[in-house]
C-alpha cells in the first residue's frame, strides 16, 4: 500500500503527511516506534531555549549558578591526572571506588549492610536511574501510581515502558487556613488507598518533592509503605534532594521502614548532592533481586558511565563520610546556605503580591500567581495553560525565567493547577538580587 | 505474608533473556595483573594531552559543571558539524542533525528505541559487536543474521578484505518487515572496511526495500594505509535513511568518557532526541566541552600528519603489523584488519586438544579460558559476536586488541614466542 504513494501523487502524500505517516517522500512507512507516541514534547527544551534567547535572569531550570565545593573540583582534577585508567572504561555497574563508598555511606544511614556490587547501580544522573527502573520493572498494562505534582519525566517514562500512570494529588490540608508551607500539602490516605489495584506495579514518590518542596514525614511514608506491602507493590523513591531540608525537617528514607528494603528502589544524584549537575552521575540502590533487572537495562543501553567523574565523587563521599554530622560537612553547610536564600526569595515574592508556598526541602519554591493581573496579550500562546502564558510573558517582558507548575501535573489535572509558577532559589546572591530588582520594579510600576 | 521473591518483582518482558553478556564472563580477568590482557577493547596508551587539559580547564568554569543543552552541548555539536560537514561534504545542522549520547553504545540504543519496534526485522551482519542483538530484542524486534564469509582458501596472508557478504544471500534477507540493516565499518571484530561497491550493494537493497540503515562507524579514523573509509550516508539516496554513529572514546582514546553521537537527517534524529529526553536527558557538560575543543583543534589539522585522527592510525599500523607477525610465528593464522584496533586469529593449526574441557561451550570459549589459565594471555572468543547458526564457522577464531603500549605487546610477544615450548 505504501509504495503506491508516488503513483497517486501529491494529494495522497499530503494526507499521509498530515497523518504523520511519511516524512520526506523518501520513506513511505511510519518511521518512529510507537513507544514514542505522546512523549515527544518536553518543557525543558522549550523553556531553557526561551530563557537563553531572552537572556533572562534564570530562576527556572534547577541547577546552581555557583560552583561546586572546591574539594570536589580538586577531586576531579586529581582524577584526570590519575593515570590512563581514569580515561578508559571502568566497571559497568559502577566504578568500584564509588559503589564501595556509597554502600558504606548509605549503610550507616539506612541501618543495614548494603552490598556495593549487588545492591547499587551507578547511572548517568538520577534521570537514567529512573529510566532503568521503569524499563526494568514496568510492562504493558502495568499501573504506576504517581503523586502529583511530580517531576515531569515520570509520566513519559511510564508511558514509554508501556505502563499506565495513575495519579494521586497532594492537596492543601483542609480547615487549616491558607496552605503556606509544603507541609500543609498532604495525601488523603483513603484516596491513596483507592488508587491501588491488582494491576499496580509501582508507586513513585519524590521526597523532598520537586516542585512543591514537601518532605514526607515518617507517618506519611508509613501509610504508603503499608499499602505497598498490602498490595505487593514496588516503591520507587526519588530522593535526589535528600540533603536539602530546612527548618529542622528530617529526610526519611522509605527503604528503612520495616518490610520496605526488599521492595524499594532509592534514587540519588551526585549532581544535586555536590552542586555539579553537569557531571551527570546518579545511582539506584535497592535489594539485589530487583537491582539485577536495572543492571540488565543498563548493560543494554549505555553500559558504562564516565570514569573520572565517578572517581571524583567517590572521593567526595569519602570526605563527607569522615566529617558527617560536623560543621565541616558540605551536607551540613549547603542546606544552611540555601535556607537563607529560601527565606530571601520568599520574602521578596510576598512583598510583590505573589504568594509563595514555603518548601521544607529541595531546590524550589512555588508561588500562587492568582492575585496578579497582567494583560497576556501574546497571540502565540493563546491556546496554552495560563501559567505557561504567564511564564512566557514574564521571560519576554520582564526578563525573569521561571517554570509553569502545571507542567508537573498530569494531562488530566493540568487545568486545575494553572495558577502556580516555580522558582529555583539555588542561585548566587547576585542572581537573587537581580530577580528581586525585576520584581520590585514591576510591582512599583503596577 | 508476602514472599520476598514476589512474582510482581519479576523483570519486564523487554529484558527477558538479555541479562547474559560475554564481558561479564571475561572482565574479571582484567583485574588479575599477571595476565596480559588483549581482550576488552580499550587503549592502555594515554589520550592526547590537549584533550585531558581541555577537560581540566572546562572543569574550572562554573557554568560547565552544570546542565547543558540536552541534545548536545553547543560547543560540541558545532564542532561535530564542522568536522563531519567536511567529511560528508554537506552542511550539517548542529541542532537538528546531530545528537550527542553516552558513547557509541548510547547512540545505538537511542536509534533502536526510536525507530525499531515489535513486528520489525533488523538485519545484522556477523560477526557483530555483541550489543546489536540484545538491543534489537529489547526493542521488540527480530534480529536476522547474515555472516561474512571467508572467500580465500590461502593459509597465510589473510586480510579482513577476504571476508565478504554473499550478495544473493544478503538480498534474500530483506523482506517487507525489514526495518533496518546495521552495518559496522570498520568492523569489530574482523576489522573489515566495507568498500564503496560493497556499500553500494547494501544501499541498493535499502532503497529497493525502503529500509533504514544504521551505520556504526566508531572506528572511522582507524584506517590503515591503502584503505578508504566510505560513509554509506554519502551514497545517493542514503542520507535520508541513514543514522551514522560515532564515538569520542574511540576517536580520542578516551573510552572512559563515554561520549558518542548520531548523525542523520532531521526527520530521523528528532525521534532519537525524543528517546534522549526520556532516558537520560543530557550528557556530562565538561566532557562535551573538552571533546568539542579537541575536535576543533584537530579539524584545523585535518589532512596533515599532526592530526590525531590520522596520527593514531599511523601509530597503530605498526602495532597491527607487529601483532600479526607475533601470531603467525606460533602457527596461528591472523586476519590482518584493514581498520579498527582488533585482530582475529584462526587457531586451528595449533591443533590444541581441549576435549578435557567438556563440550557445552564452543571451541573458542574453551580456547580462551585455557589460554588465560595456561598461557596468562587474555583474548575474546569470536563466537560471542555471532548467532548460534554461525558458531561452527567462527569457533576457531579469537579476538585480540592491539591498541596497547609496547610493553604490553612485549609481554604478549614473550608468551607467544614460548608458545610451542609448552
Amino acid at each position: 500500500m505504501w509504495r503506491r504513494v508516488a503513483v497517486y501523487g501529491p494529494s495522497l502524500s499530503v494526507r499521509l503527511a498530515i497523518a504523520g505517516f511519511h516524512e520526506k517522500g523518501i520513506m513511505s512507512r511510519r518511521l518512529h516506534a510507537r513507544r514514542l507516541e505522546g512523549i515527544d514534547k518536553n518543557i525543558w527544551v522549550e523553556f531553557t531555549q526561551l530563557a537563553a534567547d531572552y537572556k533572562a535572569v534564570n530562576l527556572g531550570q534547577g541547577f546552581p549558578d555557583f560552583s561546586p565545593p572546591s574539594f570536589i573540583q580538586e577531586a576531579f582534577c586529581n582524577a584526570l591526572t590519575g593515570g590512563f585508567r581514569m580515561h578508559q572504561y571502568t566497571r559497568a555497574f559502577g566504578h568500584p571506588n564509588l559503589v564501595k563508598i556509597l554502600a558504606k555511606f548509605f549503610s550507616r544511614i539506612v541501618g543495614r549492610e548494603i552490598d556495593p556490587m549487588e545492591d547499587i547501580l551507578v547511572s548517568v544522573g538520577a534521570y537514567q536511574a529512573l529510566f532503568c527502573t521503569f524499563q526494568a520493572l514496568v510492562d504493558e498494562g502495568d499501573e504506576v501510581i504517581i503523586v502529583e505534582p511530580f517531576f515531569d519525566c515520570y509520566q513519559p517514562m511510564v508511558m514509554m515502558a508501556g505502563g499506565m500512570p495513575v495519579y494521586v494529588p497532594l492537596k492543601p490540608r483542609e480547615g487549616r487556613g491558607p496552605a503556606l508551607t509544603s507541609a500543609d500539602w498532604v495525601l488523603s490516605p483513603e484516596e491513596l488507598a483507592s488508587k491501588f489495584t491488582s494491576r499496580t506495579k509501582a508507586i513513585v514518590i519524590n521526597t523532598p518533592n520537586n516542585p512543591l518542596g514537601k518532605v514526607y514525614q515518617w507517618e506519611e511514608l508509613q501509610v504508603i509503605a503499608d499499602l505497598c506491602i498490602k498490595h505487593d507493590v514496588i516503591c520507587i523513591s526519588d530522593e535526589v534532594y535528600e540533603w536539602l531540608t530546612y527548618d529542622g525537617a528530617k529526610h526519611v528514607k522509605i527503604a528503612s521502614l520495616p518490610g520496605m528494603w526488599e521492595r524499594t528502589v532509592t534514587i540519588g544524584s551526585a549532581g544535586k548532592t555536590f552542586s555539579a549537575t553537569g557531571w551527570k552521575v546518579g545511582w539506584a540502590i535497592g535489594s539485589g533481586h530487583i537491582m539485577k533487572h536495572l543492571k540488565t537495562v543498563h548493560q543494554n543501553s549505555v553500559y558504562h558511565c564516565a570514569t573520572a567523574a565517578q572517581e571524583a565523587i567517590s572521593v567526595g563521599f569519602q570526605r563527607e563520610y569522615d566529617v558527617f554530622g560536623t560543621e565541616d560537612s558540605y551536607f551540613h553547610q549547603l542546606p544552611i546556605t540555601l535556607h537563607e536564600k529560601r527565606k530571601r526569595l520568599a520574602d521578596c515574592l510576598k512583598s510583590v503580591g505573589l504568594k509563595p508556598i514555603l518548601p521544607q526541602g529541595g531546590y524550589f519554591m512555588i508561588a500562587d500567581i492568582s492575585n496578579i493581573n497582567v494583560d497576556l496579550n501574546d497571540p502565540t500562546t493563546k491556546e496554552e495553560p495560563y501559567d505557561y502564558r504567564f511564564v512566557k510573558w514574564l521571560i519576554k517582558e520582564k526578563g525573569l525565567a521561571t517554570i509553569p507548575v502545571s507542567a508537573f501535573y498530569s494531562p488530566e489535572h493540568r487545568d486545575q493547577f494553572q495558577k502556580y509558577i516555580r522558582f529555583c532559589f539555588v542561585k548566587e546572591d547576585s542572581t537573587l538580587q537581580a530577580a528581586e530588582n525585576i520584581l520590585k520594579q514591576w510591582s512599583e510600576n503596577k | 505474608m508476602h514472599n520476598m521473591a514476589s512474582i510482581k518483582h519479576k523483570n519486564a518482558k523487554r529484558i527477558e533473556g538479555l541479562d547474559k553478556n560475554v564481558w561479564v564472563a571475561f572482565t574479571s580477568v582484567a583485574a588479575d595483573p599477571s595476565i596480559v590482557n588483549l581482550g576488552q577493547g580499550y587503549p592502555d596508551i594515554p589520550p592526547p594531552s590537549y584533550v585531558k587539559e581541555g577537560l581540566a580547564q572546562a572543569a574550572m568554569v562554573d557554568r560547565l559543571n552544570q546542565y547543558t543543552r540536552g541534545f548536545g552541548h553547543p560547543t560540541l555539536v558545532k564542532a561535530l558539524s564542522k568536522v563531519y560537514g567536511k567529511v560528508y561534504d554537506r552542511q550539517l545542522d548542529p541542532f537538528k542533525e546531530i545528537l550527542v549520547t553516552v558513547g557509541g553504545y548510547g547512540s545505538l540504543f537511542s536509534t533502536m528505541q526510536a525507530l525499531v519496534e515489535e513486528g520489525d526485522e533488523v538485519i545484522i551482519i556477523e560477526p557483530f559487536f555483541d550489543c546489536y542483538v540484545p538491543m534489537v530484542k529489547m526493542a521488540g524486534a527480530k534480529p536476522v543474521l547474515i555472516p561474512l564469509r571467508l572467500k580465500s582458501t590461502a593459509t597465510t596472508g589473510i586480510s579482513s578484505a577476504d571476508w565478504v557478504l554473499d550478495q544473493e544471500e544478503l538480498a534474500g534477507k530483506f523482506n517487507s518487515k525489514t526495518k533496518a540493516i546495521i552495518i559496522n565499518t570498520p568492523n569489530n571484530p574482523i576489522g573489515k572496511i566495507f568498500s564503496r561497491s560493497e556499500l553500494q550493494a547494501i544501499a541498493d537493497l535499502c532503497i529497493k526495500h525502503d529500509t533504514l540503515c544504521f551505520s556504526d562507524e566508531v572506528y572511522e579514523w582507524l584506517i590503515y594505509k591503502g584503505h578508504e573509509h566510505v560513509k554509506i550516508a554519502t551514497l545517493p539516496g542514503m542520507w535520508d535513511r541513514t543514522i551514522t554513529v560515532g564515538s569520542a572514546g574511540k576517536t580520542f582514546s578516551v573510552t572512559g568518557w563515554k561520549l558518542g553521537w548520531s548523525i542523520g537527517p532531521e526527520h530521523l534524529i528528532r525521534h532519537l532526541q525524543t528517546v534522549m529526553q526520556n532516558s537520560l536527558y543530557t550528557c556530562p557538560t565538561p566532557l562535551q566541552e573538552a571533546v568539542g575543543r579537541g575536535l576543533l583543534r584537530d579539524f584545523e589539522l585535518m589532512g596533515q600528519p599532526d592530526c590525531y585522527f590520522s596520527a593514531l592510525a599511523l601509530e597503530l599500523k605498526g602495532k597491527r603489523d607487529r601483532m600479526a607477525a607475533m601470531l603467525a610465528q606460533t602457527g596461528m593464522t591472523p586476519v590482518v584488519p584493514e581498520g579498527g584496533y582488533f585482530m582475529i586469529v584462526d587457531v586451528t593449526a595449533l591443533n590444541q586438544d581441549l576435549t578435557h574441557m567438556g563440550d557445552d561451550e564452543p571451541y573458542d570459549y574453551k580456547f580462551v579460558k585455557w589460554m588465560i589459565k595456561e598461557k596468562k594471555l587474555a583474548a575474546i572468543p569470536v563466537t560471542a559476536f555471532v548467532g548460534e547458526d554461525s558458531v561452527k564457522q567462527f569457533e576457531k577464531y579469537i579476538r585480540l586488541c592491539f591498541i596497547k603500549q609496547e610493553s604490553t605487546l612485549d609481554a604478549a610477544e614473550a608468551i607467544l614466542k614460548n608458545w610451542n615450548k609448552g
